[in-house]
């Protein structure tokens, strides 16, 4: 256990980046996951088979995939993803707008990748909101938008929020995957250089990693819980 | 139907392979003539009359080294390590025909020398002293080291100082001392260094432009140079020194002594140049000349 002291600003410095990853990737998965949950369910039978399709495709492959054609495929298509060197938020998150683009293209493979499970938790909590209620909506006249704003994603949310941390949960863990693409100095790219190049041993390290984990997918966890406990109450 | 279908699959396939094959059969070659094969007599008893006698050797070698011991289509392998090898065997009076080579995977080198199941090493080995403990090392015939390739059309990296000002990026293989060596020239881990599993990805990354510069040692960059003609070449010097030796039995020092003998002569009548010109010398235009051998 001498290494978790000895090297603690590489913990540190590896659960901060991590977080980050994570917080970025996170939103970027809400944000995908909400359109395409939009898509599915919209009026326009092309939408519909578009956002079905993303579903499909980006659900059934491995992560390892997605990251693999991110921090490879992008390249040859000749972008860097210099669209999230994003200025105001690029002085919170260093790494987002330096040169190297792999730590924006973890943010893309996490973000695209989760972004269909998240569409399937929002749609899942679409579908637990009562028909009558966006009938009633159309009834009074609001269009297809006002309906989703006003009356159906407000309570969708509701039903959705706990597979949806669930969802999130998962993704924190899989972002373990981007130390092996090109990000350095994350959670795991920090225990596989101070297992092999420093030589330290391997149990120790991965207890401190697991550490690191744990503190960011456990008070998600307990958050969840209340949440779920507070609307029970409403209910 | 099915059953003819797939006859004609498979004998596409085996066309394809075997025109696949003439194809290549040309390019993998030596690239250089078989020494002249001496007629030498030694005193009776030891491992030089021994081979000389029975007119054959064992060598173990790497297989998947390109300039230095990489197998060709033929099966035999071809490289700078094998060139020494027939060189040595040459002095033995065995003729470069009579060599047989076994595959000396990193690992496992100081088995094959323990088990008696190859005569000599000359696989990219690196002299250190835990090696020592266990067989002998003649030479060093090759000091390889850490050096950076970079695109051939770069001209701003001279050397790992390069990377202080900050602005230059580098890739290495995760976990591995290159990786480590490199650090210490850089001005932001973060910002300058990626790291990747296997180098492959470094040379698609430094292709694609995200990173300026892959570092870890020549030999390997010499084959992604020769893989990939034209494409990178080496910037500036090796940084650090990795002195190849020829591992021998532990205790032969007889052994030994004649290789030390011969490497010293083959530095001297150029056909240890003509050995590096013809193999890795095709991608480095840095000939050797020769380190001086460590007679321990």
């Amino acid at each position: 256990m001498r290494v978790l002291v000895e090297y603690f600003d590489v913990f540190v410095g590896g659960f901060w980046l991590t977080l980050q990853l994570c917080v970025l990737s996170a939103t970027g998965a809400l944000l995908i996951g909400t359109f395409v949950a939009i898509l599915r369910i919209s009026p326009v039978p092309p939408l519909r088979w578009l956002g079905g399709a993303y579903v499909t495709v980006l659900r059934n492959v491995p992560l390892t995939v997605v990251m693999f054609f991110s921090a490879f495929g992008l390249p040859a298509l000749g972008s860097n993803a210099d669209f999230l060197r994003i200025p105001g938020l690029s002085t919170v998150f260093s790494r987002l707008g330096i040169d190297l683009p792999y730590f924006r293209f973890a943010i893309i493979a996490l973000s695209v990748y989760t972004g269909a499970f998240v569409c399937e938790a929002i749609r899942s909590g679409i579908n637990a909101v009562p028909p009558g209620q966006a009938e009633a909506a159309r009834a009074i006249g609001l269009t297809f938008t006002q309906n989703l704003r006003y009356v159906v994603l407000p309570q969708a949310w509701k039903a959705a929020i706990v597979p949806l941390g669930s969802v999130i949960i998962a993704m924190i863990k899989n972002s373990a995957l981007a130390g092996f693409f090109g990000v350095v100095g994350d959670l795991s790219n920090s225990a596989q250089n101070l297992t092999s190049a420093l030589g330290e041993p391997i149990i120790p390290v991965f207890v401190g990693i697991s550490i690191g984990f744990l503190i960011m997918t456990v008070p998600l966890g307990l958050l969840l819980d209340r949440v779920e406990a507070r609307r029970a109450v409403a209910r | 139907m099915r059953i003819s279908r797939m006859a004609a699959v498979a004998a596409s396939a085996a066309l394809a392979v075997s025109m696949a094959a003439c194809g290549d059969s040309g390019g993998d070659g030596s690239g250089s003539e078989n020494p002249d094969v001496a007629t030498p007599s030694f005193e009776a008893g030891t491992t030089m009359a021994e081979l000389s006698e029975a007119g054959t050797m064992t060598v173990g070698t790497k297989f998947d080294q390109p300039g230095f011991g990489k197998q060709g289509l033929d099966g035999e392998p071809a490289g700078f390590d094998v060139e020494i090898a027939k060189l040595i065997a040459a002095e033995l009076g065995i003729a470069a025909d009579d060599i047989e080579y076994v595959e000396a995977r990193s690992a496992v080198r100081e088995e094959l020398l323990e088990q008696d199941r190859v005569d000599i090493v000359v696989a990219t080995y690196t002299i250190n002293d835990a090696r020592k403990e266990r067989i002998d090392f003649a030479g060093p015939y090759y000091v390889a080291g850490q050096h950076i390739m970079v695109r051939a059309d770069d001209d701003s990296i001279t050397g790992p100082e390069s990377f202080e000002a900050g602005d230059k990026k580098v890739c290495s293989a995760q976990g591995s001392t290159p990786a480590e060596n490199i650090k210490e020239y850089l001005a932001d881990d973060g910002e300058q260094l990626v790291l990747f599993d296997i180098y492959e990805k470094c040379v698609d990354a430094l292709r694609g432009g995200q990173v300026d510069a892959v570092t870890t040692d020549n030999v390997i960059l010499l084959g992604f140079i020769a893989d990939n003609e034209g494409e990178f070449k080496l910037a500036g010097e090796q940084f650090t020194d990795e002195p190849y030796g020829i591992g021998v039995k532990k205790g032969d020092d007889a052994f030994r002594d004649f290789i030390n003998d011969t490497l010293e002569k083959i530095y001297e009548d150029g056909s240890y140049a003509a050995a590096w010109e013809s193999t890795a010398g095709e991608f480095d235009d840095n000939t050797p000349t020769g380190p001086a051998v460590d007679r321990y």
